[in-house]
């Protein structure tokens, strides 16, 4: 090393010395992180694994927490995510298609661009406040399942048009092109070849945004979801409650009872998202290998 | 991003004269469903705007925006909103303290040191602890951060400032690391080369070439997490409660605008009281705060965001 004196190879070793560490230090905080998700489930497993039976899932609520269960807080769940499925899809896959195939791009495109990137920031508890508003008090819909379900298909709108959009860009040109050579009109060439072919992409971000549906709990307790339901919603006018909502009920309780039921109820609601991530991954992964 | 055949004026349908009403029904359908995006939007502003003005036709803006005490509901009540801004000032402040440095330091190790094996480990499960809803954050900083915390701080309340924003801190985490790595990322691999080939080391390279270069990108995840924890609800109600104060003492109890709505909305309030009103003024200022913050951070993406080809 005849480049360097003696101060010089000092310094050396001391940067790289210090390149070391902070890479120890970057990988030692990321791992924790991972650390982190696991001392969350298995402290949750552990506190309600033993409170998860086959009663837990087909009892309703009560004021013993040995007779408790979340049979109408998960029938509320699927219901809601049914309704805002059947609402938000189309509007929301309409919007995009719009924006992508037919509108032109001028300052009113901007315009809604920009609306719905901040739409999406709205805090949640936002669109609880214009559910109870619009929803409940203005079309008088009561504090009823159609309710909830139109608020949180305003609330997940925004995610299913932006995701919906990423997915029509990554349709080739080239198709739409030679549908409309053949003499196709704009909305054949879109609905026979533009939607089938973003059709996966689609389905993965609403399936993303429909599992974010089933974990919000704020805009359900402005619009008044009851915490205690004792029976099932028979019509949309129904009063209801939702997995978060009968979490929430549980958790702000004092006795260790209560708590324990919560736990349970968090592995019903985790295990339901599970379910539903595992899919929008299980599509991602197969149209990925059917594009290669 | 722009559709050449959207973009383009000719018409490709070969119709002489007459209007294909079929087409034209489903472009009106589409065209209200795109608009259905802005009605949302007026419809939030004409709301919060109109409530808020019927309740400041019973409290001065002077003592909502300046007032020191907050008591809605028992008489004589007071509608200083200051100590639930407080609240949330206290929380997110704590929440960025604890998510920014960890946040950026994941980022860091998923972009500049991970191997790819490590990254398509990590990155799922980073977007599976974003992915987890917010009440059960609530319950485990109910049930397993305010016990741990009393391990060292007796003195500790059961509802705490200090558990809320430790687990807002940990629920944040992921979009800052996630949303940073995909900017780090974007800084091309040329830079880094040239760095290295003047003799830097991997810690030079990444401090003074790639965040600098990535840091459009990385200011505006920071500013996207700070929002999402100015409009978190559920977590910080489960673990702060519900005494409105502007004490500086993290230990204790303390309220933030989110968690005040909720509060409010499980109780029975009658349309056109007050405590009805005080809502709609309430989530008028959260609004506020969060759009201007998401406004700057894409006002910073698009203004200092570094181009590379």
């Amino acid at each position: 090393m005849a480049f360097l004196d003696e101060q010089g190879q000092k310094n050396l070793a001391g940067r790289h010395r210090k390149a070391r560490l902070f890479s120890l230090l970057c990988a030692l905080v990321t791992w924790s992180s991972v650390l982190m998700l696991l001392v969350l489930l298995i402290r949750i497993t552990m506190d309600g694994i033993g409170w998860l039976d086959l009663h837990f899932l087909t009892s309703f609520p009560s004021r013993f927490p040995e007779k408790a269960g979340l049979k109408s807080a998960l029938v509320g769940t699927l219901w809601v995510i049914l309704l805002v499925a059947v609402v938000s899809i189309p509007v929301g896959v309409s919007a995009a298609l719009y924006l992508e195939e037919f509108s032109k791009r001028g300052r009113l495109g901007t315009l809604i661009e920009v609306n719905i990137a901040n739409l999406a920031g709205v805090p949640s508890i936002v669109y609880g406040i214009l559910g109870l508003a619009i929803f409940v008090r203005f079309f008088a819909l009561e504090r009823s399942l159609i309710s909830g379900a139109l608020t949180m298909s305003l609330l997940i709108l925004p995610v299913i048009i932006i995701a919906s959009r990423e997915a029509i860009k990554t349709v080739p040109m080239s198709i739409r092109y030679a549908a409309l050579s053949l003499g196709a009109t704009r909305w054949q060439t879109t609905w026979h070849h533009v939607l089938p072919s973003a059709f996966p992409g689609i389905m993965t971000g609403v399936i993303l945004a429909l599992s974010r549906a089933i974990g919000e709990t704020a805009p359900l307790i402005l619009i008044g979801a009851a915490s205690f339901v004792a029976f099932l919603p028979k019509n949309l006018m129904d009063s209801f409650t939702a997995l978060p909502i009968q979490i929430f009920s549980w958790a702000s309780r004092p006795q260790v009872e209560f708590q324990h039921l919560a736990a349970a109820g968090i592995i019903v609601l985790l295990a339901v998202l599970l379910l539903m991530n595992a899919t929008a991954i299980y599509i991602r992964n197969k149209t990925e290998k059917r594009l290669k | 991003m722009t559709n050449p055949i959207a973009n383009s004026a000719a018409t490709f349908s070969i119709r002489k004269g007459g209007i294909r009403w079929g087409e034209a029904t489903i472009k009106l359908w589409l065209r209200i469903c795109t608009t259905l995006s802005l009605v949302t939007t007026v419809a939030i502003v004409v709301l919060l705007l109109g409530e808020s003005l019927g309740f400041f036709r019973a409290v001065s803006p002077a003592e909502f925006f300046l007032g020191t005490r907050w008591i809605p509901l028992i008489k004589p009540s007071s509608y200083g909103v200051l100590p639930l801004v407080w609240g949330t000032t206290v929380i997110t402040v704590g929440a960025a303290i604890i998510a920014i440095p960890l946040g950026l330091a994941s980022a860091i190790y998923l972009s500049e040191y991970a191997s790819d094996r490590m990254r398509a480990w990590i990155k799922p499960i980073l977007e599976l602890l974003a992915g987890i809803p917010t009440v059960v954050y609530g319950y485990f900083a109910l049930t397993f951060i305010t016990p741990l915390l009393r391990h060292f701080i007796p003195a500790i309340q059961v509802f705490n400032a200090l558990s809320a924003a430790i687990v807002v801190g940990i629920m944040i985490l992921p979009t800052i690391a996630t949303l940073s790595d995909n900017a780090l990322r974007a800084v091309p691999v040329s830079l880094r080369q040239a760095a290295y080939a003047v003799g830097a080391t991997s810690y030079e390279v990444t401090t003074r070439v790639v965040v600098p270069a990535g840091l459009s990108g990385v200011m505006a995840s920071f500013l996207l997490a700070v929002s999402r924890a100015i409009g978190e609800t559920m977590a910080v109600t489960l673990a702060a409660g519900q005494t409105p104060n502007l004490n500086l003492s993290l230990l204790e109890s303390i309220e933030t605008m989110t968690a005040y709505i909720v509060q409010i909305s499980l109780g029975d309030t009658p349309s056109g009281s007050i405590a009805y009103q005080t809502l709609f003024a309430v989530a008028m200022v959260l609004f506020i705060i969060t759009l201007t913050i998401n406004i700057v951070s894409q006002w910073i993406l698009g203004r200092f965001r570094e181009v590379y080809d």
